[in-house]
Order: C-alpha cells, then structure tokens, then sequence
C-alpha cells in the first residue's frame, strides 16, 4: 500500500509539472523558441502573489487575478520588445537574450527580496487531505493542482481548435510566411502565444509557491523539470505533457523514497533514458525540434 | 585531392589581416614577456594572470562549440566539474604528479563527453542548451552522492599541493596556465584553418546544405564536442590546482557556462579574438564589480542581452567592420571577381580562397 501511496503523489506532482512544461511547450510549438526565463518568471509570479498578500491582504487564490494579468503582459511585452527582433537570425541569441534576462532576473530578486527562502499562505486547505483507502492519503492542495493542470490543458486544446486566435496560432506554428498571406500577423501571434505562456506559468508559479517554499535562484531548476516535462511528453504535444508530468513526479518520488538525495537524479536519468530510447518524446507532434 | 590553383592576389579596401608572420613574431614576443613573468613579476601578479588566462581558455572553448560550430551548449561546466575532481582524485589518491593530472583531467572529460553527445546531439537548438545542462546536473548529483570517497557536497582539497613549496609551485601553475591558453587559441586557430574547420562552419549555417555537399556532419561535429570539452577540461584542473579545493556546487556550476556565454557574445561570437577581447572585458568589469554582489552579474547579464540586440557580433566585429583589422586570419574570402558580381567558378576558380595557402603565391 505504501507503493500506491508514492505512486498517487507521483501522479499529482505531475500535474504541477504538467502547468511547469505547459507554456514552454506551446512556445515551441508555435515559434520554435526556448525561453530560458521560464522557471525564473515562475518564481516572480510567486513573488508577485507574495506582495499582493503583503500589500493587498490577498490570499494566494485571489492574487492569481493579479498575477495571472501580469505574467501575460511581462510576455507580451518580452516577445514583442525583445524577442521578435531576433527572429530569423538562428539559434543563439534568442538563447542568449533569455539566459542573460534569467540571471538579471535571478539577481534583481535577490536584492528586492534577500535569498532568504518564502512561502505563500493559503490557510489550512495546504495540510488538508483525504484518506481515499487505508494507507493511501491525497493532499487536497496536489488534487487542485492536478485539477488546474487538467483544466489548463482542455483550455488551452479548447483554444487552439475552436477559437479564430487559436487557428492562428496553429496556422503560425505550420508556416508563418503562408499564414502571413491569409492576413496573419505573425509577430502579434508569436507576443499573444508568450503572454499565454507566462500566464500559464503564473498559476504554476503561485501554486508552487503556496506548495512548498521558493528562493530568487529557485528558477533554473523549474526550467529543468520544465524541460523534462516536454522531452519525456513529446515536443508540440499537449496531452503528452501532462503524461510527461506524470512520469517525471513518478519518477522523482519513486527516487526519493530509494534515497532521499535521488528525488532530481531520478527525474535526470529518466529524462536521459528517454531520450536514448525514444528520442521524440512519448507523444511528439512536431517534427522540428531545431 | 587535386591541387587547387589559388586565386590572384586580392586587394581588400576595408579588410587588412595580420600575415602569417607578423602573427608569429608578435606571439613569440608575448610569450617570451609573459613566460618571464616569475623573474621580475609579484605572485600577485601571476595570480591574477591565472585566473584571466583561465577565463580566456574557457571562452574560447565556448566560442569553438557554439560560434564555429553552432552548437549552443550551457553544460560545459561538466568538464570544468569533470577536470577538476580528476586532478584531485590522481594527485590525492592515486599520487600522480599534478600538474600532468590537469592534463589527464582534460582526456577524461573528452572521453565523457563521447556518451554525452549520443544523447545529447539528439537535440537541437535551445534543447541542446538545456539537454547538456541537465547532463551536467547528473554529473553534479552523482559527484555529491559520494559521500565517502568524494566526501559529497563538503567537496575535497587539494592535499598533494603541499609537497611543492608554495613559490615553485605557483610558478609551474603559471607557467602551465600560459601553455593552457596559446594551446586553447592555437587548437581554435589550427582547426578553423583546416577543412574540418571550414565543414564545422558550414554545419553551422546549414546542415542540410553542409551534408550536400558532403560535410561528414556528425563525424566533425562530435569532433569538435570532445575537444571543446577536453580543452575545458584541463582548464577545470587548472582552476582547482590553483584553488586547491572543490566543491561539487561550485564546480558543476551553470555560471561557469554563463560567463563562457557572456565573455563570447560581448567580446564577439566566431571570432577568435573576440573571446580576448570580451574576456578582458569581463575580468576588468569582475574586478571592479566584485564587492557590489547581485549588481555585477545584473550588469554583466544586461550588456550581453543589449550586445545580442544592437551589435551581434560583439565589440570585435564593431572593430573589425570600424577598422578592417584581423589578427587570426581564419576566414575563408570570397576572391574580387566573384565579389564583384563575375563568376569565378565559372572560370574554373575556387568559390573560396583557402588561408592556409598564401594568397601573393601564384
């Protein structure tokens, strides 16, 4: 039983990485970029929520109606300000752009915030949790995690196939000279897609945030398990991110049970393995992973 | 492989390189300065030039992986990590002389890196960059999980130091870190001069349209992967043999690969005095920024990110289109006839001009 009781938490981490790898596979998809700012904008939003409680009095939830607006403009603004400008010049400096933005931002925190660790408040529903059968205990805080990954997911699958904006996203991600011809603007498609990323990232954040504690130099490592999220998912597919999710909580709490200093070189080694084996993911989409 | 017949001499308005010779002699007179440096210098002195040569070393490894050959990689602190626990483990426990053990240090990082690149040339772009520090991750992690032999996240020290006296010793580091830095320049210098390296920028630019032409992609590229992590290799020995402790968080560190990044981009990308440049640069700003903590990696991050926005080729390139001045003579040009709008191929010349060949010969 004690099996299915770390097999079940496994389970509902990978819906707080399902949220982390999310923005960073729509991104991808629709611009083929890697935004390496990723787990550091995820540590703002949850700095962001922190000030709201601090200055508002909001509680986590609420403060989401800040943050969530927030992150979308920090996205808009880093596609369109930034970013677009580098559009067909290869690889780097978009890299470089977003690497040199993730230690300014890494930084910038550390002297608004010390870094000292925070955590955010949400009352008494963070230690709640339900006895589903003897020996196997969910935490209410991961159920509604893994419910706003789910959530997340059908929004977003709901957008891109039903909404106008959301064809042009797909139209963009096939071939944005064509799409251009219907009429399409692709660099507002590429701003609106970062914003929606961020937004994504900005529920993760917070819920990281109110599920454990958070430091300025937190951000790499959530890029990472970001990362891994979509290399074990298949790059450009949604569904396979909440299955990367999924295997990647597994895999961590599997390792941590082993030993406690395995949680992350589990996660690493599945990642790899993976990556030798089935080298597009479990459930790519996209082809072009360059 | 049939002579080619070099070009006719070509006069460049705007583009004037060092000869061949003016290289060499200026070379051999830096080194001979720098070499001596233990007779009329302070320790301080050569300590401080350890460290900026170490900078050095490593920015042009980067330069060779990502501005030659494209591949953007933010894992080369493994090798740093690798070298470094490699000179403590041969020196310490196996008693083999230091300074060889840099060495050593260098070669296994480069046989690492041979499974390494199985993986990770499995992705591309911006998932390379991630792939190969998550690769880096596992390294660390294993590194600190040994808690006995490698005494985990407390790290080691470099006890062997202690049987050379002090002053000899600084003055073998030094000299060794002189060897270390022409060989990273010469190693970069030597293969973009050589058809390998001519494929490797080719790769860089197009895959598709490198392998039409019969560009052993994967071949040259692992080639240069390994390299690149046997010259950052050796350099993470000598940083720990200068050091003398280790740590497998301050080893395996991703702000060894953000430096390498940031001393290239500002210096400037696929050049090689670039990385010169750009690691004075930085030594400089380090220098006077170290007491102002968050601030010095924040000014550092801001000029590379405003660098990649308004000069992508870096201070270097801004001089070099300025001036039209070349120190490394590594670029292939295109002859005046074809420059001109005429076919050279046509009249059976070769599109490029080959540096290796002296270009006054007929």
């Amino acid at each position: 039983m004690q099996w299915v009781n770390i097999l079940a938490q496994g389970i509902l981490l990978g819906g707080l990485y399902a949220l982390y790898g999310t923005g960073l596979s729509l991104i991808f998809g629709v611009m083929r970029l890697v935004n390496l700012t990723h787990g550091d904008l995820m540590v703002v939003a949850a700095y962001l929520a922190l000030v709201a409680g601090q200055l508002l009095g909001l509680s986590p939830w609420l403060s989401l109606l800040l943050v969530v607006p927030a992150l979308f403009v920090i996205g808009v603004v880093l596609q369109r300000g930034l970013l677009n400008a580098t559009l067909g010049k290869g690889v780097l400096p978009p890299l470089i752009i977003t690497f040199g933005l993730s230690v300014i931002t890494q930084n910038v925190l550390q002297l608004g915030f010390t870094a000292d660790t925070q955590g955010l408040d949400a009352g008494p529903i963070e230690a709640a949790s339900l006895e589903v059968t003897k020996g196997v205990t969910l935490g209410v805080l991961p159920l509604i995690t893994f419910a706003a990954a789910v959530l997340v997911l059908t929004g977003l699958q709901l957008f891109l196939t039903r909404t106008k904006l959301g064809r042009a996203f797909r139209a963009t991600s096939d071939d944005p000279t064509t799409a251009e011809l219907i009429g399409i603007n692709s660099r507002q498609v590429y701003g609106l897609a970062m914003g929606l990323s961020l937004a994504i990232v900005a529920v993760a954040g917070v819920l990281l945030g109110v599920r454990t504690t958070f430091a300025p130099s937190d951000g790499p490592a959530r890029l990472i398990y970001a990362f891994e999220t979509v290399i074990i998912g298949g790059l450009g597919s949604l569904w396979g991110t909440l299955a990367g999710g999924i295997i990647l909580g597994v895999a961590q709490t599997v390792g941590a049970q082993l030993n406690p200093a395995w949680f992350q070189l589990a996660g690493h080694l599945v990642t790899l393995a993976l990556l030798a084996f089935r080298p597009t993911g479990l459930f790519a989409r996209t082809r072009d992973a360059g | 492989m049939p002579k080619i017949e070099s070009p006719p001499p070509v006069t460049h308005p705007r583009s004037r390189r060092m000869s061949s010779r003016g290289l060499a002699v200026g070379s051999v007179l830096l080194l001979a300065i720098l070499v001596s440096l233990p007779w009329w210098g302070t320790p301080d002195q050569m300590r401080t030039l350890v460290e900026f040569i170490y900078f050095l070393a490593l920015a042009q490894m980067w330069n060779m992986l990502a501005g030659y050959g494209g591949m953007v990689s933010f894992g080369q602190q493994a090798w740093i990590g690798l070298g470094g626990y490699t000179l403590i483990v041969l020196a310490d426990d196996l008693h083999v002389n230091m300074f060889l053990a840099v060495v050593v240090g260098g070669v296994v990082a480069a046989l690492v890196a041979l499974p390494t690149a199985a993986l990770a040339f499995r992705l591309r772009g911006g998932y390379f960059a991630v792939g190969t520090w998550v690769i880096a991750e596992v390294f660390r992690l294993l590194v600190a999980s040994s808690t006995e032999w490698l005494k985990g996240g407390l790290g080691r020290s470099l006890t062997a130091a202690g049987l050379i006296a002090r002053p000899l010793r600084e003055q073998y580091t030094y000299w060794l870190a002189i060897v270390i830095g022409a060989g990273a320049i010469a190693l970069v210098y030597t293969l973009m001069r050589s058809r390998v390296g001519l494929g490797l920028t080719a790769i860089r630019d197009s895959e598709a349209a490198a392998m039409s032409v019969g560009v052993k992609i994967t071949r040259i590229k692992l080639l240069v992967f390994m390299m690149a992590a046997f010259g950052t290799g050796v350099v993470g020995g000598l940083i720990y043999l200068n050091a003398l402790r280790i740590t497998p968080q301050a080893s395996f560190n991703i702000q060894w690969s953000a430096f390498m990044a940031f001393i290239v981009v500002i210096g400037g990308l696929g050049t090689i005095e670039g990385p010169i440049i750009g690691a004075m640069l930085f030594f400089v700003l380090r220098h006077y920024l170290s007491s102002f903590g968050p601030w010095s990696l924040i000014l550092l991050g801001s000029i590379a990110v405003i660098m990649m926005l308004v000069a992508p080729d870096g201070l270097w390139g801004v001089l070099h289109r300025r001036f039209g001045f070349e120190l490394f003579a590594v670029r292939r040009r295109l002859p005046a006839a074809l420059a001109h709008g005429q076919s050279a191929v046509a009249e059976g010349q070769p599109v490029l001009s080959d540096p290796a060949v002296p270009e006054t010969k007929p």
